[in-house]
């Protein structure tokens, strides 16, 4: 049912529990803005119907097909020169050759700090930006290549929910307008039957499908996201980026919806590449993760082995930076890896790996060579000269061999180097093991 | 403003009393006149902070968590709101107090960080100048170049690297970090006894974030001033506070220490917030669950409890106590500091038995 | 920022260019016979086909329009000789922008004179709204929402709702002729280096219209900008750091506050310059506002191009000067 755009949707409304009583208040300066005061939730919420409700971890197929790759992805912007003639005298590295595959109907989350490229991703899978180069292959089509008319059929099948939802949807237009615009567009249902569907696309996503005549402003910030949420879903796309879906909204709203994400997700098999910053709420949404720094992805792999235990200096930092609210049963702050100073410049990034200028482990090889997404477990990609667990990265480089360099990073006269095809989108059933400095498999 | 001087009778503690706690919040009741009538952001607020020790307030947009702390700082415009109460800052009583008085006090004895620094500094004037003016105006007696020298030594006791380079920069030149440690700079360059940190770290990411929050955590040891941590967000508080405020629809709905509050908290949207929010370190078993409907209006704000619209315990209550009754904010079951507003009877049982186990399974078994 | 300059100082040479173009070319093909009035005037109303032939090859009509433009173009550039009728000659030099047929005079010169008058009236108008329109909006924003500031507000916007040309010439009619002010009975522009006395009470009359009528607008301009400015965070962060009310507002606020009315002002301001038809009009000042009207009149062709050419001018200036100001107030404002 799940491609039907006329299909009866079966998820309640209230259990989203946000169907009426929305209220809220952004702040004073805004205290008439929100209708509905009169409205309240009919019944008192019921703690047990509310945690069966709740959400858990959403788990891992690691057989799903891809349904979309990406390979090698890059995004140069120029950058002019002032005066009379503007030559372009650099470019901004926003994305630097990155592969990932976001298997059919799970998600992937794509994490990263402000200036790391993942933003800009997004943009190129929904086509917001055309790649400088690489290759997006969705359902046997390069998104990469195609044309802009060439794009538009597609276009339905690749949405995008934005973050802010109080710039995002255009404050002149009905909320019916908003959500059923891409109906009219793409011409898919008669004109007498848009009204239906709108309503019944406001009532998925857990508002009134009353509500379709009125203006954005009329709305809260949780209600106003799932109208952007409802707009995205109007034409059955088969991939959501998301785009920091949650981080303008209250603690409390945040909540309800990833709750309604997931939902969805399970409901319509939408596959999600989700972007954000909050670490944890990655954790909870995607069954794999890439980190991204300056362009590059420089670990990915499944939630359990970022999570627990990666092998990327970069990720080890992030992950201790993230402030634990366990900690306070313990007491005291738990000791974090400082990293020091600001993300260079994408203009002019450093040579070799790009982390090493702000890494602890950071030797001569890091500035010579780059290191390559190594495969280094079943799902688990490392880009580090130096992988190794938290407190046991290793004294000398594990990726010479591969390369055929030294220890220094220079090349080894008369070694070649062994590596095949590094970054493939996906991952293949061999490995290299880091102990071993084998190939293995599983 | 209509100023009304403390009415409860045990806010007339002598002026330049210097034991007890630095700030003394008694009663806090904030009004803005509106066309749709009074509305009330902050309603009898009550806390104090110690020299030396952290005060996280926790709450959502429209909770009253700024706007206290404002009334703190007496940045309310006086014709569009109406302070009542008592707030003593080291044992000056402020609500009433002349303009001119209060100003002395603002930047100098007391000071405020905000959350976004590109808004919050000048677009136009050079970073030091504006930390300089700030010294200045205290200083009279001190020559523009004595406020320069400790606009620069401010500036590399934050760790901006070049300071004496960086001084002549504007904030657009500088990293969002960096805008954020000069913020911190500004409000520390006149050695205040209070800070007041509104959201410090919420537009920085991870990593920045947590440099600010050791920053402020090295500079409250150095200094040894009082803090104030406004916050959504749970792990700032767990990392940064001593005491816990948390607050919703203007009101105090729970105190007590971090690890009290964290671990036992007894007021039902304590709850909902620990239980909204996913944990980087949780079990992947741990349900998040969110807090039906939105934060109530302040025009009309729901009767009795505030949370009773959204709470999911109100059946375990008798009767219709939480819609007809405000609860008092009395003493918690466990332990004396850990005050609640809530009529449950039994939270500790509940929150044991019954909500940790969905949002922290692994914890449950723990304490079980 | 100076190849920021020189890029739009090149830009504004095209549009003056297409200007001119367009404003001969409207003449050349429109309706009138420029040369019928020249002739009936030269030979006092006994014009007979002959002579206007005359007249029409001597002013060029008779050649194709672009053959006439690029002889105008060529005496901007290099000067050229005009002849009109069949008898006189004269000489015009760069930057020749013609002879006006009315009064035989070169128009480049005549615009020499008249920049003066028009110059008084503009400067001495604006001065007088912004010294009067900027501190009432201030006033008006820090009391924003009270009975002064409501009150202040609405009769502005009663007396900006007012037509201007209605505003000037009400303001003549009850100080000259209703009330007989004597300070005001000789309005007019006398040389400034002539009687300086005379130059401004000459002025006066026309600047107090001018500013009432313009300091409503930059009341209203300023106190918006100004209310929006004191919502901004970096205020607050002002007030926090214990600065006097006073110098928040006016070292933190007004600065930023004036960028977006300096950038109404700068163009507001060039159409001043370029002249002002009603002022000079009603106060009777020979300025380039009432010689353009008059040419129109006249189908005085030379005339009519030359201010046009002039107001276009002032404008692109006046927008260049505009960017640089805003470029020097606000810092993150990089002209390339």
């Amino acid at each position: 049912m799940s491609q039907d755009p006329n299909a009866k949707v079966a998820v309640d409304a209230s259990e989203i529990g946000a169907n009426a009583a929305e209220t809220g208040e952004r702040d004073l300066s805004h205290h008439t803005d929100v209708v509905d005061d009169h409205e309240a939730l009919e019944e008192a919420p019921d703690f047990h119907v509310l945690a069966e409700q709740g959400h858990v971890a959403t788990a891992l197929d690691p057989d799903a097909e891809p349904i979309i790759s990406v390979d090698n992805l890059k995004m140069y912007f120029p950058v002019k020169s002032s005066g009379l003639i503007r030559r372009t005298v650099g470019h901004v590295q926003a994305v630097d050759g990155i592969s990932f595959q976001v298997p059919r109907g799970g998600s992937l989350g794509l994490v990263g700090e402000s200036g790391c490229g993942k933003s800009t991703t997004g943009r190129l899978i929904t086509r917001l930006y055309t790649p400088t180069g690489g290759s997006m292959m969705f359902e046997g089509q390069d998104l990469a290549k195609l044309s802009n008319s060439q794009m538009r059929p597609l276009r339905r099948d690749v949405q995008m929910i934005f973050q802010d939802p109080y710039t995002s949807l255009n404050p002149r237009h009905t909320v019916g307008s908003i959500v059923g615009a891409p109906l009219a567009v793409h011409n898919i249902v008669p004109k007498n039957k848009i009204l239906p569907r709108v309503q019944e696309l406001l009532e998925v996503v857990g508002l009134n499908p009353e509500h379709y005549n009125r203006y954005p402003n009329e709305f809260s910030g949780g209600q106003r996201q799932r109208i952007g949420i409802a707009r995205a879903l109007t034409l059955n796309p088969k991939l959501l980026v998301a785009d920091e879906p949650v981080s303008a909204l209250d603690v409390s709203i945040q909540a309800q919806v990833v709750n309604l994400l997931q939902d969805l997700q399970k409901e319509f098999n939408i596959a999600f590449l989700f972007i954000a910053h909050d670490l944890a709420v990655v954790r909870h949404f995607c069954p794999e993760v890439a980190v991204m720094y300056l362009g590059k992805i420089v670990e990915i792999g499944d939630r359990e082995t970022i999570y627990g235990q990666a092998h990327h200096p970069y990720t080890q930092a992030l992950l201790s930076a993230v402030p634990d609210v366990k900690q306070a049963a313990i007491g005291g702050r738990r000791e974090r890896i400082r990293l020091e100073g600001d993300v260079p410049s994408p203009i002019n990034p450093p040579s070799g790996c790009r982390f090493r200028t702000r890494c602890q482990f950071a030797q001569e090889i890091c500035a010579k060579v780059e290191p390559p997404l190594l495969q280094i477990g079943e799902r688990h990609k490392v880009a580090c000269h130096f992988a190794g667990e938290l407190g046991a990265h290793p004294a000398t480089p594990v990726t010479t061999d591969l390369l055929a360099v030294d220890d220094q990073g220079s090349p080894v006269p008369g070694a070649t180097p062994t590596n095949k095809q590094l970054t493939i989108p996906g991952y293949e059933k061999t490995w290299y093991d880091l102990k071993s400095k084998q190939t293995t498999g599983a | 403003m209509t100023i009304t001087s403390p009415s409860s009778p045990s806010s007339t503690t002598s002026a330049g009393d210097v034991e007890g706690p630095f700030l003394q919040v008694e009663d806090l009741t904030v009004t803005f006149p509106t066309q749709d009538g009074p509305v009330q952001a902050v309603k009898g607020l009550s806390y104090s902070v110690e020299l030396g020790k952290t005060l996280g307030i926790v709450g959502e947009s429209g909770s009253g968590k700024s706007v206290s702390s404002m009334a703190v700082m007496g940045l309310h415009d006086a014709r569009s709101s109406e302070i009542t109460g008592s707030i003593r800052v080291g044992g000056t009583e402020i609500v009433g107090l002349a303009e001119s008085r209060m100003r002395k006090l603002r930047g100098n004895s007391m000071a405020m960080i905000f959350q976004d620094a590109l808004a919050a500094l000048h677009p136009f004037y050079r970073v030091g100048d504006q930390l300089a003016e700030g010294y200045g105006i205290h200083h009279p007696k001190a020559s523009k170049r004595d406020a320069r020298r400790r606009a620069i030594e401010m500036l590399d006791r934050v760790g901006i690297p070049q300071p004496d380079r960086r001084v002549d920069d504007f904030p657009h030149q500088f990293s969002g970090g960096m805008r954020q440690r000069a913020m911190i700079a500004m409000g520390l360059i006149n050695d205040p006894s209070l800070l007041i940190a509104d959201e410090p770290t919420t537009a920085l990411d991870v990593t920045v974030q947590a440099q600010i929050l050791d920053l402020l955590q090295d500079l409250q040891r150095e200094f040894n001033s009082a803090v104030i941590i406004i916050t959504h967000d749970l792990g700032v508080i767990a990392e940064m506070a001593d005491d816990v405020l948390v607050m919703y629809a203007g009101r105090c709905v729970e105190f007590g220490t971090t690890k009290e509050i964290l671990t036992k908290p007894e007021m039902p949207y304590s709850w909902g917030l620990l239980s909204s929010i996913p944990e980087v370190g949780a079990s992947t078993d741990a349900r998040l669950i969110p807090i039906p409907g939105n934060p109530p209006s302040l025009l009309k704000p729901p009767s009795g409890c505030s949370f009773h619209p959204r709470c999911a315990h109100r059946d375990k209550v008798p009767g219709d106590l939480c819609v007809t009754q405000l609860p008092e904010l009395t003493s918690a079951s466990n332990r004396a500091g850990h005050l609640k507003r809530c009529h449950l009877p039994n939270p500790q049982e509940i929150y044991q038995t019954e909500v940790l186990p969905e949002i922290a399974p692994d914890l449950a078994e723990e304490t079980r | 920022m100076f190849a920021y300059v020189v890029k739009r100082l090149l830009s504004g040479v095209v549009v003056l260019f297409l200007i001119s173009m367009s404003v001969f070319l409207l003449f050349w093909y429109g309706p009138s016979e420029p040369a019928q009035t020249i002739c009936d005037r030269d030979t006092s109303n006994r014009c007979t086909p002959a002579r206007l032939e005359v007249f029409r090859e001597n002013l060029g009509f008779n050649n194709e329009w672009y053959e006439e433009y690029g002889t105008f173009v060529k005496g901007v550039v290099a000067g050229r000789e005009i002849q009109f009728g069949s008898t006189t000659k004269f000489q015009c030099d760069a930057p020749c922008l013609g002879y006006s047929y009315r009064t035989k005079a070169p128009v480049f010169e005549e615009m020499k004179t008249r920049m003066p008058a028009t110059f008084s009236v503009a400067i001495g108008g604006a001065f007088l709204y912004l010294a009067i329109g900027i501190p009432i909006g201030v006033a008006a924003a820090r009391r924003r929402g009270t009975l002064t500031d409501k009150a202040l507000v609405s009769s502005f916007l009663v007396i900006s709702s007012i037509p201007y040309y209605l505003f000037a010439l009400l303001t003549w009619l009850f100080l000259t002729i209703t009330w007989e002010i004597p300070f005001f009975a000789d309005t007019g522009y006398f040389p400034i280096t002539d009687n300086p006395a005379k130059w401004f009470s000459g002025m006066l009359l026309a600047w107090l219209a001018l500013g009432a009528f313009g300091c409503t607008q930059y009341t209203r301009y300023a106190r918006g900008s100004m209310v929006e400015v004191l919502n901004e965070d970096y205020i607050r962060t002002a007030k926090s750091k214990g600065l006097t009310s006073n110098s928040v507002v006016y070292k933190h606020g007004l600065r930023a506050a004036l960028v977006p009315v300096i950038t109404i002002f700068g163009i507001e301001f060039g159409t001043l310059l370029a002249g002002t038809i009603f002022t000079e009009t009603i106060f009777d000042i020979e300025g380039i506002g009432l010689w353009a009207l008059e040419a129109v009149v006249q189908r005085d062709l030379p005339v009519v191009s030359a201010t046009a050419l002039f107001g276009a001018a002032v404008l692109i200036i006046a927008n260049i000067l505009v960017d640089v100001v805003y470029s020097i107030l606000d810092p993150r404002v990089r002209l390339s």
